[in-house]
């Protein structure tokens, strides 16, 4: 990090911490979500019922058109040559067959690539978001295995893949570190995740630790992780003067046009990101060097380019999750409360990124102890910028928390369930903050009901079924309430009653474009079919990241301030000869096509009548959502209880999942058919991460090996039982329509139930993911 | 020479290192058939030629002039989904929709191939007639991923259109 980057994390910092000491005292009423939203008590509405997607039939047809897809008169396409060095420099360049190659309209090197500024770093301001600040193309060195060093224009893709080909680049390599020993060597500092350190200290947990009565002290490892979107990333990208169009394929439309223009020296009102359809993101859908160089080239070329990166491409100019080595060390009574709670470890990044994989994160509000110990150190290594995968921190950080609970319950004899309920907190066990909404203990006695865990057998390893061992094991999971700021919605209502919502939001199957409708027809008291959504495009106010779970929450406080607004505006309309004459915004409600009084529903009066004497065909009205104060003022978190039934050949050592539920308490549920599927998602990327899933990057010179699908393997239909889901459904009182986000808490806890279901029947703990058969055998 | 993609006649590439995948998308603008991976690991881009499923990024489409190619776009009839893709709908059988096309074309040379009796993995007797029972569809339907995680909505929707089918 530069001495900049340092100043500003530590402003940051230091008006987060002012922040964080304050807002917890103020009154609950002047806090966002201090009074419950009215929608809440609305029980008979469409919300918390099953709605199909309203986007479906569009994509069972094929006929929703990705970044890759939008036509384009006059179109290149683009190919890349990735450097094969993890560090030095470009020695040699030669690029003239492939300029002579049929069909080439530019090579574009560091040579002659246009200058640019360096992608300004995630998090740096409100709408940076480089996944790394290394300057794109800008001189011949090299910083990882991978980085793009030529790109190709042709009139064709086969043309273009051809042409690159043909450049033959020499290269003087400089001492690098791609051993994860090395890099531990050379030093390690103090994660620090957006401005602050990760680290909590509550009295001395090493001491407590020493003479606790019973206690374990494991370490555990998780590898590197691809996100592995079916859709490659993409982009189509016209200039049309000095202005960028840019049809991505991103989870930040917003903070990515600010980005871009800044990278161009152009005002962010001259880039223009669009986004409809996002083909999974996972985290991995955003700023990446191929856009830069994509836009870059189609400036020096004078035409539009499709950069589609190949399969390889994304392994190697797209970060993944990086590789931890954590440990957790537990101190308890013989009652199994918790005296001491170690966790801590190592991560690896780059000397350009910010992402210190997070793993305490689930660890600081999970359980109550009289001690902590908690820390994120991190290495430095010359490899690709590692980024935010689905819950990044609690999917790994939850296994080697979630495993070494269950290893305290067998050494203590204490069911593991009853273990994580005797050390349930009261309240936040590191700030001391209240509890917004948490009914774990419930989730806990619901799931273990259903998944019939009092058939659990007690001793490891001692059922068989033939050739098959099987054992149960469960974790808890675990995922923040986020809502971040700069969200912003504007609402167009128009005289026969419909309504078009437009937010700068995404689309990449969490099923938001559907919920959002779902959620404004409520708000506005209209019939879904009356409800347009538009979304994905930079050029609606605001910026609403999908990143953190946290879009439902942003779009909900926004369209509830545009719609507190468009009350205000309407009553004006309505002028004195309205029922509703004289009420205030806050004594009025939007019901039935109209506004209704909220405690006399005779005063009431039909939009199409107001906006009929007033003489207006539309009201457009667009609001900021209320800063995200909630967060610092209570202890916000979704909650899960997951269960595993794993069968382990005792001949191969092949480990296959017969069930797997997940109960949740993540507030209440908005759609249930599209919640149902992204708590399976989050659990089928977890069976994933247990059993399978590892980016193999070569310790001897950074590359890494299994760049395709055939060899980075994921879940395929055969690994994926019928997946159980149930929920608590309990709103969570202090959030809009008290729901929470739940696009990432499904994979926190499902490595940990896997890993524990595997020691269940077999009486082996496999402590480095993946459990793969050679660990068993 | 010609190749028959849903229908309609369209002419064989110049270049003969074009993949019908990309005669699709990129000369036809037929976009639905989708490229995941373009080297035959994950049936995105999966087709119909003839009824029987293939991967259309492995395949040059120089060599299918004369054939018939089905594509996700040629199976809704009169603008009415075709009952797999109403199903899929129905089951939630995909969230972002990338992989969905290949999985919906994989799907119905399936079922075909099960209706021609070819036999599976987890087939018990590889002479009797193919019951498509849900470890059955599990298996034939493993070449098509998805990342999402809606394998139980798409085994859903393609058990419940096979019932259809067969009732």
């Amino acid at each position: 990090m530069s001495i900049v980057d340092t100043a500003k994390s530590a402003a940051q910092g230091v008006v987060q911490g002012v922040m964080s000491k304050l807002v917890p005292l103020a009154p609950d009423s002047w806090i966002p979500g201090g009074t419950p939203d009215p929608l809440i008590r609305h029980q008979h509405g469409l919300i918390g019922t099953e709605v199909s997607r309203l986007d479906g039939p569009l994509k069972v047809r094929g006929a929703a058109r990705f970044a890759a897809e939008v036509p384009l008169d006059n179109l290149t396409y683009a190919a890349l040559v990735f450097s094969t060095i993890a560090r030095g420099r470009i020695a040699t360049l030669d690029t003239t067959a492939a300029e002579a190659a049929p069909g080439v309209v530019l090579v574009m090197t560091h040579r002659n690539a246009p200058q640019m500024n360096a992608p300004a770093l995630f998090g740096t301001s409100a709408t940076a978001c480089g996944a790394s600040n290394l300057p794109v193309m800008q001189d011949d060195s090299i910083h990882w295995n991978g980085q793009p060093v030529a790109l190709v224009l042709a009139e064709t893709q086969d043309q273009a893949d051809h042409a690159a080909s043909l450049i033959a680049v020499g290269y003087a390599a400089e001492p690098s570190v791609t051993a994860f020993a090395d890099a531990k060597a050379k030093g390690k500092e103090r994660g620090l995740f957006f401005g602050q350190p990760l680290e909590n200290i509550v009295g001395d947990a090493e001491a407590a630790l020493a003479k606790a009565p019973h206690s374990i002290d494991r370490t555990y490892r998780t590898p590197r992780h691809a996100h592995n979107a079916i859709e490659p990333h993409a982009a189509t990208i016209a200039w049309d003067g000095d202005t960028l169009l840019l049809h991505d394929t991103t989870q930040m439309v917003s903070s990515e046009a600010a980005t871009v223009a800044d990278i161009f020296g152009i005002a962010a009102d001259q880039v223009r990101v669009i986004s409809p359809y996002v083909g999974g993101g996972f985290g991995a859908k955003g700023l990446w060097d191929h856009q830069i160089l994509g836009a870059a080239a189609a400036r020096v070329a004078g035409r539009p380019v499709r950069i589609a990166l190949s399969r390889e491409g994304v392994y190697r100019i797209v970060g993944g999750r990086t590789l931890t080595e954590q440990r957790v060390a537990l101190g308890a009574e013989p009652d199994g409360r918790f005296t001491a709670l170690i966790h801590d470890g190592t991560v690896a990044m780059t000397p350009h990124n910010n992402m210190p994989e997070p793993f305490i994160l689930g660890t600081r509000s999970g359980y109550a102890a009289d001690s902590f110990k908690l820390s994120v150190d991190t290495v430095t290594m010359n490899m690709m910028a590692n980024t935010f995968m689905r819950a990044p921190g609690e999917s790994v950080g939850t296994f080697a928390l979630e495993s070494a609970i269950d290893e305290l319950a067998d050494e203590l004899g204490i069911d593991p369930i009853a273990l994580r309920i005797r050390n349930e907190p009261t309240k936040d066990p590191l700030s001391g903050l209240p509890f917004s909404s948490r009914h774990l203990v419930a989730a806990w006695r619901a799931g273990a009901e259903r998944f019939g865990w009092d058939a659990r057998p007690a001793v490891p390893g001692s059922r068989r079924e033939g050739e098959w061992l099987v054992g149960f094991g469960c974790a808890a999971a675990t995922y923040p309430y986020y809502r971040m700021p700069g969200a912003a919605a504007r609402i167009t209502l128009t005289r026969d009653g419909e309504a078009l919502i437009e937010v700068a939001a995404h689309e990449m199957g969490m099923g938001t474009t559907t919920t959002t409708a779902m959620v404004a027809a409520e708000r506005l008291g209209l019939p879904i079919e009356r409800i347009t959504v538009r979304y994905g495009d930079s050029i609606i106010p605001g910026t609403i990241m999908a990143g953190g779970s946290q879009q439902t929450a942003a779009i909900g406080a926004a369209v509830i301030a545009a719609h507190r607004a468009l009350v205000a505006e309407l009553l004006k309309l309505a002028g004195n000869d309205s029922p509703l004459a004289g009420l205030s915004p806050d004594e009025v409600g939007s019901e039935d096509g109209g506004l209704t009084r909220i405690d006399d529903a005779t005063r009431r009066e039909s939009y199409a009548s107001i906006l009929g004497r007033a003489q207006r065909d539309t009201v457009v009205v667009a609001e900021q959502a209320s800063p995200p104060l909630e967060q610092m003022h209570w202890s916000m978190h979704s909650y899960g209880a997951m269960f595993c039934e794993a069968r382990v050949n005792a001949v191969t050592g092949e480990t296959r999942i017969a069930r797997f539920l997940g109960s949740f308490d993540t507030g209440r549920i908005l759609n249930h058919k599209t919640a149902r599927s992204q708590f399976r998602g989050g659990i089928i990327m977890g069976l994933g991460m247990a059993l399978m899933e590892e980016t193999q990057f070569d310790e001897r010179n950074g590359r890494i090996m299994n760049p395709s699908l055939a060899e980075y393997h994921l879940p395929v239909h055969a690994d994926v039982p019928d997946i159980d889901v149930i929920w608590t459904d309990i709103a969570d009182p202090h959030t809009p329509m008290g729901a929470h986000g739940i696009g990432e808490i499904g994979i926190t806890g499902v490595a940990a139930a896997v890993a524990n279901a595997v020691h269940n029947a077999t009486g082996r703990r496999v402590r480095d993911l993946p459990i793969t058969l050679d660990k068993l055998l | 020479m010609s190749i028959i993609i849903n229908g309609s006649p369209a002419a064989l590439p110049a270049d003969p290192r074009t993949s019908l995948l990309d005669l699709l998308r990129d000369t036809l603008s037929l976009p639905g058939t989708k490229k995941g991976c373009n080297q035959g690991a994950c049936g995105a881009c999966t087709v119909l030629v003839d009824g029987d499923r293939i991967l259309s990024c492995l395949a040059l489409a120089v060599q299918y002039d004369g054939r018939h190619v089905t594509t996700i776009e040629g199976l809704a009839e009169d603008g009415a989904l075709h009952p797999l893709q109403q199903a899929f709908v129905v089951h939630d059988g995909f969230q972002c929709g990338y992989c969905t096309p290949g999985q919906i074309c994989s799907a119905i040379g399936m079922a075909a191939e099960a209706k021609r009796g070819i036999p599976s993995h987890v087939s018990e007797d590889l002479s009797a007639d193919v019951v498509l029972t849900r470890a059955e569809l599990q298996e034939r339907m493993s070449g098509n991923l998805c990342r999402c995680g809606a394998h139980n909505g798409i085994i859903d929707a393609i058990s419940e259109y096979n019932t259809e089918v067969a009732a």
